[in-house]
């Protein structure tokens, strides 16, 4: 298959009568490194479950491969935003990362060097060769971002999902899971769809923006989305875009602050 | 030498019929407690162990009362409360702390009520004591195979189910995901706990049954890292507290206050509880203490 790996078409969903994501579509090909951008409660979380079967639709496709995805399906790998972990959890870090290739199969398994050996090299992938023995609950939120990608990329999907991974890390620990990430998707093959509030970490990696805001999408290249036009149309109020120091700010007007707000209301966007 | 053996091991110790019981039986339910116990613990669950067995020993004084074997009490009530529980999500971590006490309160009082009826009226002071605080060594011959099938029914559901548990527990996003059914699993899970807390009542009582639950399972987890070490080493430790509670307990009928011989729970628990203080001590000051050797010399001395 060449093309599109993932199709979203005209998805909506409303929850509880609100309006979270609309008409959204775009398209994902092979080895492609997406951006999924916007402010907190934009809907990012929402569109990943969407693509993970977690959230059913209320109109619209998803379509992985040209059909709609099945339940234990292993192409698509998924670190989640935040994981509860207590210290005392009895999992190891090569534990976890074992889970990745068959913690959803009944019964138990033997162990066996072929898996030791995956599991080696896919820490080895990651970074996370010294601390392999450790407890999971122990380690900080960066390296525990690091096991979660070993763990959802060692079954070998072709689409990894990740929500918001560089949330609260340190500048050192960021850069350090996006050159992970990068490096991963070119050597493996892999699709990348990253959720941030923040796009700077991820401008030198980027092949392209799916930018949320107001439940709708806008799609395309940093430089054809991350516009005052394209943005302000996206939020329903006026936004600038500043670039300094090579950093992109994307500022959007207080709500009410100008007539655009007023005109958006009336057009029924729900913020 | 064999003199000394014979104050470790006390006259009729080998010959004796409930001994043969208890171990049969008490080794199987230690080993499914055990195991089951390494799960909840991972999950988080040893809360709703704990109310499953508050609520069982309703179960257990209701059946008495009505003349039944306080292990269909048991298990009927624990699988009942694991069911109500699933159906509004008390399961999740210390949730609805009120109304969750407000119910096990009212649990334990029903089970005062039915104790206060029933020795009033067969005049048996004992079977509060039994189904509060177990007997390894009067269990009924009848309900051993039933007893002996449970465990190895709940230990097989938690097996088959140990690899989608953790990675449930690990992140149940990530599970359902992967098209695990994480509800389903969760009850299922849910109804082996029910099952072992009314197994371990039946050795230990129901008022105890969480400490051969938990206390080996969080020894366990001290002691050692991956999951399939923990669950074996808590087995041992299980079965270890059990044989040497059986030994002691028989020991003790030699002991002061003579011709009465002390439960064999005090005996279970103590062990299970002392081994964790052990792990305690020793992860504390970095000592390596090996849990539970100094016993048998602990009982010659005072024999």
């Amino acid at each position: 298959m060449s093309g599109e790996l993932l199709r979203l078409d005209e998805v909506t969903v409303r929850l509880g009568g609100r309006e979270i994501l609309r008409d959204v579509s775009f398209t994902i090909r092979p080895g492609e490194f997406t951006g999924l951008i916007g402010p907190n409660g934009a809907g990012k979380t929402t569109l990943l479950r969407v693509i993970l079967g977690l959230q059913p639709v209320t109109s619209g496709s998803v379509l992985l491969d040209g059909s709609p995805r099945s339940a234990r399906d292993t192409s698509i790998g998924y670190v989640p935003q935040k994981l509860a972990i207590d210290p005392d959890m009895p999992l190891r870090v090569r534990d976890v990362v074992s889970l990745g290739v068959d913690g959803n199969r009944f019964g138990i398994s033997l162990p066996s060097r072929a898996r030791r050996a995956r599991v080696a090299e896919m820490l080895a992938a990651v970074g996370a060769e010294r601390y392999a023995d450790a407890r999971i609950g122990e380690l900080s939120g960066g390296e525990q971002q690091r096991v979660m990608i070993a763990h959802a990329l060692i079954s070998r999907p072709r689409l990894l999902l990740l929500d918001e991974p560089l949330a609260n890390l340190d500048i050192s620990s960021e850069q350090g899971i996006v050159s992970v990430l990068a490096r991963l998707a070119r050597a493996e093959g892999v699709a990348v769809l990253l959720s941030a509030h923040d796009m700077n970490p991820l401008m030198p990696v980027m092949d392209r923006i799916v930018y949320v805001a107001g439940g709708q999408v806008a799609v395309g290249s940093a430089d054809e989305v991350v516009q005052p036009e394209v943005l302000s149309r996206l939020y329903g109020r006026h936004v600038d875009v500043i670039r300094v120091h090579g950093r992109i700010l994307v500022v959007a007007a207080p709500e009410g602050f100008d007539e655009l707000a007023a005109d958006a209301e009336d057009a029924g966007v729900v913020r | 030498m064999g003199h000394l053996l014979s104050y470790v091991f006390e006259p009729g110790f080998f010959a004796s019929g409930p001994v043969h019981t208890a171990f049969a039986v008490g080794t199987v339910i230690a080993v499914t407690s055990a195991v089951v116990g390494v799960f909840t613990v991972t999950r988080g669950q040893s809360f709703a162990g704990h109310s499953l067995a508050d609520i069982a020993t309703t179960g257990g004084s209701g059946a008495f009362l009505v003349g039944l074997n306080q292990f269909w009490g048991y298990l009927a009530f624990g699988a009942g409360a694991a069911a109500f529980m699933e159906m509004i999500g008390v399961q999740r971590r210390r949730g609805r702390d009120v109304a969750t006490g407000v119910v096990l309160g009212a649990a334990l009082g029903l089970a005062a009520l039915f104790l206060y009826l029933g020795t009033q009226e067969s005049s048996t002071t004992g079977a509060s004591f039994t189904i509060l605080f177990g007997s390894m060594f009067v269990l009924t011959p009848s309900t051993v195979p039933a007893l002996i099938v449970s465990a190895l029914l709940a230990l097989a559901t938690v097996v088959m189910l140990a690899r989608v548990l953790l990675l449930s527990s690990l992140s149940p996003d990530i599970a359902a995901a992967r098209g695990v059914p994480v509800r389903a699993v969760g009850a299922a899970f849910l109804m082996a706990l029910a099952v072992s807390v009314a197994l371990s009542a039946v050795i230990i009582g129901a008022v105890l049954s969480t400490a051969l639950l938990i206390g080996p399972a969080a020894t366990a987890l001290r002691l050692v890292k991956g999951p399939v070490k923990a669950a074996v080493t808590a087995a041992g430790l299980g079965v270890l507290a059990t044989w040497l509670g059986i030994l002691l307990a028989y020991d003790s009928f030699y002991w002061p206050p003579a011709g009465r011989g002390w439960p064999v729970s005090f005996f279970v628990v103590a062990l299970v509880v002392g081994s964790y203080l052990l792990t305690y001590l020793r992860s504390r000051d970095g000592r390596a203490v090996v849990p539970e050797s100094q016993d048998p010399e602990h009982a010659c001395s005072v024999a």
